[in-house]
């Protein structure tokens, strides 16, 4: 065995500690009709042939190329001391903090990571992690049927199509009914959420609505209409779960000004490797009012018996291993590591970087933006944006799939993911980061520039 | 101020001084935001601290430092597999290849980890007995609910929408009930037999048209396996339910017993406990569930799936419409599934028997040689952890299992689960693990006994401990009646940009 210890002399003393002649004693209590023949799977490796075969894997991987991919994973760069400080073994072998008192530096971590979030979205209470943005999403829309004693949740489709597929899931499971809010098809509004639609959808008195789910930034990348939609929920008794990116925090207007009652999202740009999906980390915030209905984890400060201050998890009433079947959620080990990345993140960014970071994405993007118009490929959408947009792109799959041959990951052909919406066959979604330069801009726009004008000769 | 005092220190939020950090982007040009309306805008930056790096450094390392861990010592926390996490499992999910890979990409970038994921899907299905297995959910509770709600898609798809009940055993982690209320099921407890395993007869009495599925914790959270599983999959299954194995505990049984080959009809496995992904304080694991043949049309979507020319792809959105669905945003937690991945190769097939019966073995000896400082309830061998109890201690002394945790923590050691399972008294629940010398196993007894001895002459030591750990017992009470969550004095951001 790789990483035990015992030597032949060791287990013989055990043995003959416990009184048995052979391991296999130990193993009386099995039925011997389920006995299994045992494993077939490879013989061990040493662990030089490992690191190999590892390091081949790694490399089938292609991650040379330009990259313009955003759309739920964002990349940014990270400054080393995050990594070094996630690999130290006190903070990565330990378990969950249950006995608070050998476990005070992922405590006091978490109560940081809580105070940081609650600082960005601008609400009052932070869960220490759920598993990503889209299971936040969800949990954030039951949470929302479980304050308001309401059984349907309007979700907007500018939220992620992956997201709004697992609260489905979830939703299913429990019996629940999720609507989808359109967007508006043209004009200036066109690509964020249809107000007209969904006042109409909340004034039906016999399907009281629970929750309003949005988006902000959308996932089409637009900046929606967060105050007047949070009026809307407001007036017909539901609450509003925002759904948010939170670099883009550092500059927009967050949950707590526009009246969110509950906030979501993923905080994987927040220093958190793109890692083909995971592990990433899901941010889960409410209002005061709504404490002992969020589900996950929560550190609170208090003191101990000699009165000094510390943190111990708390408000446990709400979880599974107490509550069991009447738990807020079944969540038990969460996303801890990631929201301590998050939390040495931010610290190393401060303030001002956090803001650059946004601000030098939303200035790349602009860039970006002019230099694929200049190209024949202009914005789908007219309304203000961050760093995220949707250019109109005939082919655009096909058109994509060649420019990766080129070396550039021309963001996503959005039809992949939104199959349903004939308005998005032909477009690409396309994000820019701090860490995309103005020599990529170019050399993406000259590519996209070459491949439709190919196109437009080939007609 | 006392030196345990100063181990605690401030809050990165204390340690903020104006003009303090900076240097890790560039600037942005002055009118990088002035195309977005104001209303779009936050009204004012938000007050993150500012602290130089080396402040930022030297304050999560003291922090780590207040933190005890697999790496730091014997950890033998029962249910949670607290076993040695190989540090090359952490070198390789680094790997740039592996780490700078979107979850978006065409399938043609993204070879190497679907491959990876394929061959892991397929030795965990090995291991379980399992025909497919599914990576995508995050934490075992996930990978519970993503089971219950393919059992609740399969009795749905044959018509049978009766089925409203999962029976748990009252031993059950409470992921279990928890996890059944989720998928919209009601949970019935059954209580165990009086040696600590499932009462079929109860069982039975409790079986009928309304039952979705029985969830089973197999080895149980008693450390026993379940040796009346036979007659319980049979009564299971005569009663149109299907079989849920809770895998939490798989370490003692690899190689030696597959729940799929059993009967089971869906398992979850904890990667973060028997493949040796480490815990994180708290998380990411990941809960991969497999399935036999009744619950293959309902996996969640995207499986990852291999051509006939050997190039792996994800499904289609909408390729498989019995699916469940999606449990999360992207393929699942690979990071760490990447460290699960490179705990089987260096394992092989023969060294995760062996892991088996290393921590069986480990287990067997600890409770031979507590066995003579406190109750152990159930004699005959465990599997890879066992549960002893403080109830003679606490009538000849006082003192609880919770006074002997704690104390615990003084002789420089984790102290074991504690109060769980819910069904025996002044519970502590053992799990050594394979990973751990025969010479830290028996300090750990050494400590036991002179824990006991002291439990006789001098119990207020005890009632008062710990005493040496960076703070003492916690004011729980006052956390929970008015909490305080965040921290609300945060002075960041005040000053503008100094450069």
């Amino acid at each position: 065995m790789a990483y035990g210890p015992h030597t032949i002399q060791d287990r013989a003393r055990m043995l003959q500690a416990i009184g048995v002649a052979s391991v296999d004693d130990l193993f009386a209590d099995i039925p011997p009709s389920l006995r299994s023949s045992g494993l077939d799977l490879p013989a061990p490796e040493p662990e030089s042939v490992l690191a190999a075969r590892l390091t081949a894997l790694a490399d089938l991987n292609r991650v040379d190329l330009i990259s313009f991919l955003g759309a739920g994973a964002y990349r940014h760069f990270t400054p080393a001391v995050v990594d070094q400080l996630l690999l130290r073994g006190e903070f990565y072998t330990a378990y969950t903090p249950y006995q608070p008192e050998i476990s005070q530096g992922t405590l006091q971590s978490i109560y940081e990571y809580q105070s940081l979030m609650a600082e960005l979205t601008g609400l009052d209470v932070v869960s220490a992690s759920h598993y990503d943005g889209a299971t936040a999403t969800a949990e954030g829309a039951l949470m929302a049927c479980r304050a308001t004693r309401r059984e349907r949740v309007l979700v907007g489709r500018g939220v992620h199509p992956h997201y709004r597929e697992t609260l489905c899931t979830y939703f299913g499971g429990a019996s629940l009914v999720a609507d989808e809010i359109p967007l508006v098809a043209d004009g200036p509004a066109a690509g964020t959420t249809d107000l007209v639609a969904l006042e109409r959808q909340l004034s039906d008195a016999d399907r009281p609505v629970a929750g309003v789910v949005v988006a902000n930034p959308s996932f089409l990348g637009l900046l929606e209409p967060m105050a007047e939609i949070g009026r809307l929920a407001h007036a017909a008794g539901a609450l509003f779960v925002s759904v948010v990116e939170p670099v883009s925090l550092a500059v927009l207007a967050t949950p707590g000004e526009y009246g969110a009652d509950i906030a979501a999202g993923d905080g994987q740009p927040l220093g958190i490797p793109l890692s083909y999906g995971g592990p990433y980390l899901g941010i889960l915030a409410c209002r005061e009012p709504l404490v002992r209905q969020i589900p996950g984890r929560l550190v609170g400060m208090t003191t101990d018996v000699d009165g000094r201050r510390a943190f111990v998890m708390t408000l446990r009433a709400r979880e599974q291993d107490i509550r069991r079947e009447k738990a807020s959620s079944n969540i038990c080990t969460n996303q801890a590591l990631c929201a301590l990345a998050a939390t040495i993140y931010l610290g190393a960014l401060g303030p001002h970087g956090l803001r650059d970071v946004a601000a030098l994405g939303a200035a790349r993007a602009g860039e970006l933006e002019r230099a694929l118009a200049a190209v024949g490929a202009p914005r789908l959408h007219p309304g203000p944006y961050l760093n995220e947009f949707a250019v109109a792109v005939r082919g655009a799959p096909a058109v994509h799939a060649r420019l990766v041959d080129r070396g550039i990951l021309a963001g996503l052909p959005l039809a992949r993911l939104v199959p349903d919406d004939p308005s998005l066959a032909d477009a690409l979604l396309v994000c820019a980061t701090e860490v995309n330069t103005p020599a990529e801009i170019a050399a993406f726009a000259a590519a996209l520039g070459d491949e439709l004008a190919r196109g437009e000769g080939t007609r | 101020m006392t030196a345990a005092e100063d181990r605690l220190g401030p809050t990165i939020f204390e340690r903020s001084r104006p003009g303090r950090g900076g240097g890790k982007v560039p600037h942005p040009p002055a009118d990088a935001l002035a195309r977005i309306p104001a209303g779009h805008l936050r009204a004012a930056g938000p007050r993150l601290p500012e602290v130089s790096e080396p402040e930022l450094a030297r304050h999560y390392t003291k922090l780590s430092q207040l933190n005890y861990a697999v790496d730091t010592g014997f950890y033998p926390l029962g249910s949670c597999t607290m076993k040695y996490n190989p540090k090359i499992d952490e070198w390789a999910a680094r790997l740039p290849g592996f780490t700078a890979l979107h979850p978006l990409v065409p399938d043609e970038l993204s070879q190497g980890t679907l491959q990876l994921l394929w061959e892991l899907e397929g030795a965990l299905a090995e291991i379980g007995g399992m025909k497919a297995v599914t990576l995508q959910p995050a934490a075992g509770a996930q990978g519970e609910l993503t089971g219950i709600l393919m059992v609740r898609a399969y009795h749905h798809s044959r018509g049978d929408l009766e089925r409203c009940e999962v029976l748990v055993p009252d031993s059950a982690h409470g992921t279990n009930p928890a996890t059944a209320s989720m998928a919209g099921f009601t949970t019935v407890s059954i209580p165990s037999a009086p040696d600590g395993g499932v009462d079929v007869e109860a069982f039975r009495a409790a079986l009928g048209p309304r039952t979705a599925a029985v969830m089973i914790t197999n080895p149980s959270t008693l450390g026993l396996f379940e040796s009346r599983l036979c007659e319980l999959l049979d009564a299971v299954h005569e009663a149109g339910a299907l079989a849920y194995m809770d895998g939490a505990n798989l370490n003692a049984i690899m190689g030696r017993f597959k729940p799929g080959e059993a009967g089971f009809d869906v398992m979850h496995i904890n990667v973060h406990k028997t493949f040796s992904t480490p815990h994180g304080g708290g998380g990411p694991g990941a809960g991969p569930v497999g399935v036999g043949e009744k619950l293959l049309p309902f996996l969640p979507s995207p499986r990852v799936l291999r051509g006939a020319d050997g190039r792996f792809r994800l499904e289609a959105p909408g390729e498989r419409p019995t699916s469940i669905g999606r449990m999360r945003a992207f393929a699942g937690n690979t990071g760490v599934l990447v460290r699960a991945y490179a705990y089987i190769r260096a394992n092989g097939g023969s060294g995760l028997r062996e892991v088996s019966e290393d921590a069986v073995l480990a287990a067997n000896y600890l409770k031979a040689r507590v066995a003579d400082l406190l109750d152990v309830p159930y004699s005959r061998p465990c599997m890879h952890e066992f549960v002893a109890s403080s109830a003679t201690l606490k009538t000849q002394t006082g003192i609880r299992t919770l006074d002997v945790a704690k104390r615990l923590i003084d002789y420089g050691f984790h102290p074991p689960t504690v109060y769980f399972p819910l069904t025996v008294e002044e519970a502590l629940l053992i799990e050594p693990t394979e990973t751990e010398s025969i010479e830290t196993l028996d300090l750990f007894v050494d400590a036991l006994r002179s824990i006991v001895a002291e439990a006789h002459a001098n119990p207020d030591l005890l009632h008062s401990a710990p005493h040496g750990s960076p703070v003492r017992r916690l004011d729980e009470t006052a956390a929970a009646r008015q909490p305080n969550l965040r921290w609300r004095a945060m002075t960041g951001s005040q000053t503008p940009c100094p450069d």
